[in-house]
């Protein structure tokens, strides 16, 4: 497959002008670019949560794909059913994408995430991760950072370091697994169109900065989206059977020298405002082992 | 009315329960299955998995990581156009709880095998009707079989009315006593039930280009399509799931008169009786209670008491014009309740009281809570249950604030 750059990019909209989403939201960017990716051939389930306001109130929707909503824990689940349904009756036009945030997938849907992961169930499962329950305003989840202040962590922020969704996915054997990040659009397309010709459970995260549970202007997206990469705090990269790559973002990162201080990335918002210089530190370690982790794996996958 | 059958015709197959309502499924030509285990329910998903494995049954099946799982595989797969089977028992079904609601507000024809369990805490695998009758408001037709060729001819059935009335159907049998019983069980060739019950024809449809979105948020009032046609708030869309669960009645009715011209056994009544041509006392009793019932209103008879028995074939949609019309002539109900809505009464009992509410005749209703966890049931604690609700009649009460347990306490 050729890369894709603005001028062979799908032109048609499958996600058109104008939906409930906040202003700045990195998820209708991501959804945008996913939706082309698909070209429109596939159905998309989807269970309580930002994306569910995105597709608007009956009967109005500004989303040109069928999607069935499913309640909280099903997700994976609702997407095995229609993967079961539709080879029942013998059709293969549809991918099923089933769509989930980070309370979603790494909390309340795990179980049935990690059931269809096991069972090598044949769809896309994306994670949209704005790191905290942000369609209830915003509390706690297993993928919020350490020091983060929520709704549920109103004082002294999180106490604990985000849930490794993907290594717990990796666990799985699945074929394909990769990090994308909002606002770097053309790298999400090309994973989900890889992710597209691919068959068994695909697994994508896509980072997508929330600016009001976050705390930061709504202008400010893809400048914060691009300063996580540039910080390690969101590395992109592709597992495919098993083989590490970084992607080229955070591939550019390590050839500069390695990310800069994490701190440049969480000075930008609202919910680090609490956070102590132990914490900060204890913060740039994680970050520091894990991105040392990566470049271990991509050297070794590029052996 | 459909009268109790109390001999067999021609002696089929030896089946148990559970062998009968994977019999069923098969013959009904499901295409996607998906169950978790759970005693007593297991030998359904093993026969299933075996007929599909073997290749006699082309179906999808999908061995999930729960309950939870089952319903919503069954629920998209539903929406898809399949036919789509679970069985379940108890916890797992108390587990489904969320996706019952949800099925039924899609309104999917599927088809659940509810194999009748007592619910923690304490754990018990036994017998009673605490699981599905737990479930009665989540807007699934409940049918409650009283013996193995029930449970096979109501499962059959189930999707004929369920894909005609848009509404998902539970098909409840006792644990054990039903379950893991060996009974002749006549099964019909598969060409006779594929006449009976054609290929589902869906009426839900998820193709690209279109973009159906089932089950967005939806107001509480009516709200303007794109096209400026005025669409259905949230309240209007539950009203159409109560209306479609009253007018059931009827198509389970026809449906079961159907099946009796096609198979010799109709099931044109939402209740059985026995003997209640000349019954002064009715004894109610959902499920195989109501065998042993009939066991009961023999001996009194033989005492002069005159009972009769009803069994409530289906229980949602709650049958309360055919019960009004079999229990108005009696003096005295006496309810057999194999689960209790706790802090009120047993759930059968209750909801009679309710439906006699306001008739001219008075009818004394006792409710007698039995056989829960399994407790053995017997057809004297029957017998003697009647003569103890008789005598409080007589003693001139109409009605008893609380039900009386069959128990040691």
């Amino acid at each position: 497959m050729p890369r894709v750059d603005a001028v062979n990019l799908v032109e048609k909209e499958f996600l058109l002008p104008g939906n409930r989403l906040c202003p700045g939201c990195a998820l209708s960017l991501a959804y945008r670019h996913i939706l082309k990716a698909l070209e429109g051939q596939a159905v998309v389930t989807v269970p309580a949560s930002c994306l569910t306001v995105l597709h608007g109130m009956y009967p109005v929707t500004s989303v040109t794909v069928p999607c069935v909503n499913t309640p909280f824990a099903s997700t994976a689940a609702s997407a095995t059913g229609l993967v079961a349904g539709f080879k029942a009756m013998g059709r293969t036009d549809l991918t099923v994408v089933a769509m989930a945030g980070d309370g979603g997938t790494h909390d309340i849907g795990i179980q049935a995430l990690s059931g269809a992961a096991e069972r090598h169930d044949d769809f896309i499962y994306i994670c949209y991760d704005n790191e905290g329950y942000m369609n209830t305003g915003n509390q706690r989840s297993g993928s919020s950072p350490l020091g983060a202040i929520s709704g549920t962590t109103p004082l002294l922020g999180k106490r604990e370091h985000q849930k490794d969704i993907m290594a717990v996915m990796e666990a799985h054997a699945v074929p394909y697994l990769a990090t994308a990040n909002a606002c770097y659009p053309l790298d999400l397309y090309e994973k989900v169109r890889k992710a597209r010709s691919l068959q068994g459970l695909r697994f994508l995260h896509v980072f997508t900065p929330c600016p009001p549970g976050w705390g930061f202007p709504f202008a400010d997206t893809i400048r914060i989206g691009e300063t996580a990469v540039q910080t390690g705090w969101n590395v992109l990269y592709e597992i495919e059977d098993g083989v590490f790559h970084l992607s080229p973002p955070s591939a550019a990162v390590a050839r500069k020298g390695g990310p800069k201080p994490v701190r440049e990335f969480t000075a930008t918002q609202g919910r680090f405002s609490s956070l102590g210089e132990d914490k900060m530190q204890e913060l740039q370690d994680w970050i520091d082992a894990r991105w040392e982790r990566y470049l271990a794996r991509a050297a070794a996958g590029h052996q | 009315m459909a009268k109790r059958r109390k001999t067999r015709e021609a002696a089929g197959e030896m089946l148990d329960g559970n062998r009968s309502a994977a019999v069923g499924a098969k013959l009904s030509r499901v295409q996607v299955i998906a169950a978790y285990p759970i005693t007593p329910q297991t030998p359904v998903t093993e026969a299933l998995s075996e007929f599909v494995e073997r290749g006699e049954l082309p179906a999808q099946y999908v061995n999930v990581e729960s309950e939870h799982s089952a319903l919503a595989v069954c629920s998209s797969a539903s929406l898809v156009g399949a036919r789509t089977f679970t069985a379940t028992s108890s916890h797992g079904l108390a587990y489904m709880h969320e996706m019952l609601h949800w099925v039924a507000g899609t309104r999917l024809p599927v088809v659940l095998a509810c194999v009748n369990r007592a619910i923690g805490a304490p754990w018990s695998v036994l017998n009673d009707q605490q699981d599905s009758i737990s479930q009665r408001d989540t807007g699934w037709i409940q049918v409650y079989a009283w013996n193995n060729q029930e449970i096979l001819d109501s499962v059959i059935q189930a999707y004929k009315i369920a894909e005609a009335t848009c509404l998902p159907v539970m098909v409840c049998y006792d644990g054990y006593v039903l379950s893991h019983t060996e009974m002749p069980v006549d099964v019909p060739p598969q060409d006779a039930v594929d006449r009976f019950l054609p290929p589902y024809k869906p009426h839900t449809t998820i193709e690209a280009g279109n973009p159906k979105n089932y089950n967005l948020v939806t107001l509480a009032n009516p709200r303007l399509n794109a096209d400026g046609v005025l669409c259905h708030g949230y309240m209007e869309i539950r009203y159409l799931l109560q209306e479609a669960l009253e007018q059931s009645t009827e198509t389970i009715a026809a449906v079961g008169r159907e099946f009796g011209k096609s198979f010799g056994r109709s099931y044109a009544g939402l209740l059985w009786e026995d003997g209640m041509e000349d019954a002064d006392i009715a004894m109610v009793a959902m499920g195989s209670l109501a065998m042993e019932a009939n066991v009961a209103a023999d001996s009194l008879r033989k005492g002069g008491i005159k009972a009769g028995v009803v069994g409530l074939r289906i229980f949602r949609p709650f049958p309360k014009r055919d019960l009004v019309r079999v229990l108005r002539g009696c003096r005295l109900a006496v309810v057999f309740d194999k689960s209790v809505s706790y802090g009120n009464e047993g759930a059968v009992g209750n909801e009679i009281k309710a439906a006699l509410y306001g008739i001219d005749t008075r009818v004394a209703v006792r409710d007698f809570i039995v056989g829960l966890g399994g407790r053995d049931v017997k057809a004297r604690e029957l017998a003697d249950a009647v003569k103890k609700a008789l005598a409080s009649v007589e003693g001139g009460a109409l009605s008893q604030e609380k039900a009386d347990w069959i128990c040691e306490i």
